[in-house]
């Protein structure tokens, strides 16, 4: 007995080991995981720009045109930016360098002083300081992520450019800011110049139609099935088994779905949000009816039984007791189905929401792409700017996630106490 | 794990006896003022019977006390009286049951009338996970029986007063019903049932979850309510149907043996088998 007993606890002490070490090797795991993104990410919120002397040359940007808004639009501020930059450094000269030269401010610099013109056309004729992007390449190497002392055949910036640079810096011409660009402009093929907001508004946009159709549709099946259906009902069975095997298809199923039926059949234009969040909906579907059948299944039938007693119909006894009870539970299951869509590429990859899109959606029927899209297609680009961009991506879907689950918890929270 | 029970012994003996064989109903079955009465009432699931043929009036602000063993049919019997059953899909009940004449079981009449009329109170005290005042306006609002908030607060605080209930929660209407003990929710239960003004008030072992002191409360509020009330009262408790009702049936296995006064069936039982139940023999 005393022995049995000597082993029953070694046994329960064993047990609590191992429970503890797998939470421990889980949190581990989500700590590297956090880490390693916050770590290359962070250096993608902020952007290097540079100070350039702009000289708004008036025969450059006029050309012996006539001074209006259609000359300035057709003026080659190419031209203008190459000018500003070897007033600043005289003495470059070739070809190499002077390319070296000018590759030193982002591809975006002459549609940035373009802007500035047509904003203000007096600018014509005189020089400014202006802060411009810098490339890229230059971009990196400020914030550190490239090393300048590696050497130079293993690096991108060359020797002489670097010395151009370390010129600028002398002379407090570069600086960093904190990166508008990030959260303002949609994609590029330029890592400076590339932004989330569009794949943002897309992923919002589709998720929006997705809660619109999956929730109502979700909980209303839910609640017939559980509650107004015949329970020994070949035709029921077939619909449950059905949904259960509906949760298990794998989320590209969802995308054939989409493209075979609402773009070819139902010809909607490609890589729109509404398609987004009808496929993403119908994938979210058994997730949320079954999490809310379970709801349901959950609030005691005394209650309904007790509001048929007094005289409720089976609607007011469901709508009036059985669903308020269940609610919370069928957001949580709501939410875990948008959390998924949420962070589903598959299915958008076959309705074209994968396409490299510059312009941000303005709405449901513009064509966008979505976050963790935005965020493959960055991992999948070689330049080195665009890794950070990759981890900043994760870091706003994660963010984006976490907004989602703290407003469910907020309105279940809001329920429960109601209750 | 072969045990000699001599329970067990006695109704299988019982059971090879009753085979093939109804029992006639002796007693009373009939009253000279009935608020309802039920004529060969026949419940079936899908394959087996639960209520054999069954009559027996409920008569008017009269206590019925239903007895008999567990499984024996009283609680379908009661379900059938506001068509509770009617949940049940594979339930079906023949035969006819009237309240103040009118047939309730035909398919045409709807059933939240007849629920409002035949109120129910059920073996595990079950009140909405809502306010006090919530759980016992339900009623009223759901049929419209209050033309203002002034009514509505005066029909719960009558209902509350009656139960017995209002002085202990009046100061605490709009905490959460569910935070009551088991006795109070029990009463809580049938202040929400007495709210919609009933006529006949079904209990289904209402003091089954509760301690004696409950039990007594509520048993005295069965006591008041018979005044207004017809009640018809499921129980397990020899004792309390001795205590609060008029009359007694005592059930067997879907059979109804015996009706009568309580006093009657207590002192002097016609039939063997309620003599039997009633000396404690088996139950």
């Amino acid at each position: 007995m005393d022995k049995n007993l000597k082993k029953r606890s070694v046994a329960e002490k064993k047990f609590r080991f191992y429970g503890l070490l797998s939470v421990l090797i889980a949190l581990s795991l989500l700590a590297i995981l956090f880490i390693s993104i916050i770590h290359e990410g962070t250096t993608a919120f902020i952007e290097t720009k540079i100070k350039i002397n702009a000289d708004f040359d008036e025969k450059i940007i006029l050309n012996s045109g006539r001074k209006n808004i259609e000359t300035i639009q057709k003026a080659d501020f190419n031209k203008i930016t190459k000018k500003s930059l070897s007033n600043m450094f005289p003495s470059v000269s070739g070809r190499s360098n002077t390319k070296d030269l000018y590759s030193l401010v982002s591809s975006s610099t002459p549609f940035q002083l373009k802007k500035m013109v047509l904003k203000d056309p007096n600018l014509i004729g005189k020089k400014i300081d202006v802060w411009v992007l810098a490339d890229d390449d230059i971009d990196m190497i400020v914030k550190g992520n490239s090393k300048r002392d590696i050497p130079e055949e293993n690096r991108r910036v060359k020797n002489f450019k670097l010395s151009l640079l370390e010129k600028l810096e002398k002379d407090k011409r570069v600086d960093t800011f904190f990166n508008n660009t990030l959260f303002t402009k949609g994609d590029s093929r330029d890592p400076e110049q590339a932004g989330i907001l569009g794949a943002l508004l897309g992923s919002f946009f589709a998720l929006i139609i997705t809660l619109a159709l999956a929730f109502p549709l979700g909980i209303t099946t839910a609640i017939y099935l559980e509650k107004f259906a015949a329970k020994s009902n070949r035709f029921i069975e077939f619909i449950e088994v059905n949904i259960n095997n509906l949760a298990a298809v794998p989320s590209i199923i969802f995308g054939l779905l989409g493209l075979s039926i609402f773009l070819n059949f139902f010809g909607m234009p490609r890589s729109i949000p509404v398609v987004g969040g009808l496929v993403l909906a119908v994938m979210t579907l058994p997730t949320i009816i079954i999490a809310s059948r379970v709801a349901i299944k959950s609030v005691p039938p005394s209650i309904e039984e007790a509001a048929l007693g007094l005289g409720a119909s089976k609607t007011q006894a469901v709508l009036h007791h059985v669903v308020p009870n269940a609610m919370p539970g069928m957001l949580t299951g709501t939410i875990i189905g948008m959390a998924r869509a949420l962070g589903e590429s598959a299915p958008l990859l076959m309705i074209g929401m994968v396409a490299f899109i510059v312009d941000i959606p303005e709405g449901f029927t513009d064509p966008a792409t979505a976050l963790p899209i935005q965020i493959y297609l960055w991992s999948d680009t070689p330049e080195r700017g665009f890794v950070e961009k990759t981890a900043a991506g994760i870091i706003v879907l994660l963010v984006f996630l976490m907004i989602m689950n703290a407003l469910a918890i907020y309105f279940r929270k809001k329920l429960e106490k109601k209750n | 794990m072969i045990e000699k029970n001599p329970m067990k012994e006695f109704l299988e003996k019982e059971e090879k006896d009753l085979e093939s064989k109804k029992i006639e109903t002796v007693g009373e079955v009939y009253v000279s003022d009935p608020k309802m009465c039920c004529r060969n009432v026949t419940v079936a699931y899908v394959d087996k019977v639960a209520i054999n043929d069954v009559s027996i009036d409920v008569g008017n602000k009269e206590v019925l006390a239903m007895i008999g063993p567990s499984g024996c049919g009283k609680s379908t019997f009661l379900r059938c009286l506001n068509r509770m059953n009617d949940t049940i899909d594979t339930c079906k009940v023949e035969g006819s049951i009237t309240l103040d004449g009118e047939d309730i079981l035909d398919k045409s009449v709807d059933v939240v009338p007849l629920r409002a009329k035949v109120g129910m109170v059920f073996q595990k005290p079950n009140p909405f996970p809502k306010s006090i005042y919530d759980n016992v306006a339900y009623g009223p609002k759901l049929h419209g029986l209050a033309k203002n908030k002034d009514e509505l607060d005066e029909i719960v605080i009558n209902s509350l007063q009656k139960a017995g209930l209002y002085d202990e929660v009046k100061n605490r209407l709009n905490s959460s019903g569910t935070g009551l003990s088991g006795g109070q929710q029990q009463r809580l239960c049938i202040a929400r049932t007495i709210a919609v003004n009933p006529e006949v008030i079904l209990m289904d072992e209402p003091c089954s979850a509760l301690d004696p002191i409950a039990t007594a409360k509520v048993e005295a509020l069965i006591n008041e309510l018979k005044e207004n009330f017809s009640i018809v009262l499921v129980t397990h408790a020899m004792q309390q149907a001795a205590r609060v009702s008029q009359r007694t049936a005592y059930f067997h296995l879907g059979d109804l043996v015996e009706v009568g006064e309580t006093e009657k069936i207590f002192t002097a039982p016609s039939h063997r088998l309620t003599e039997s139940y009633i000396t404690g023999r088996f139950g």
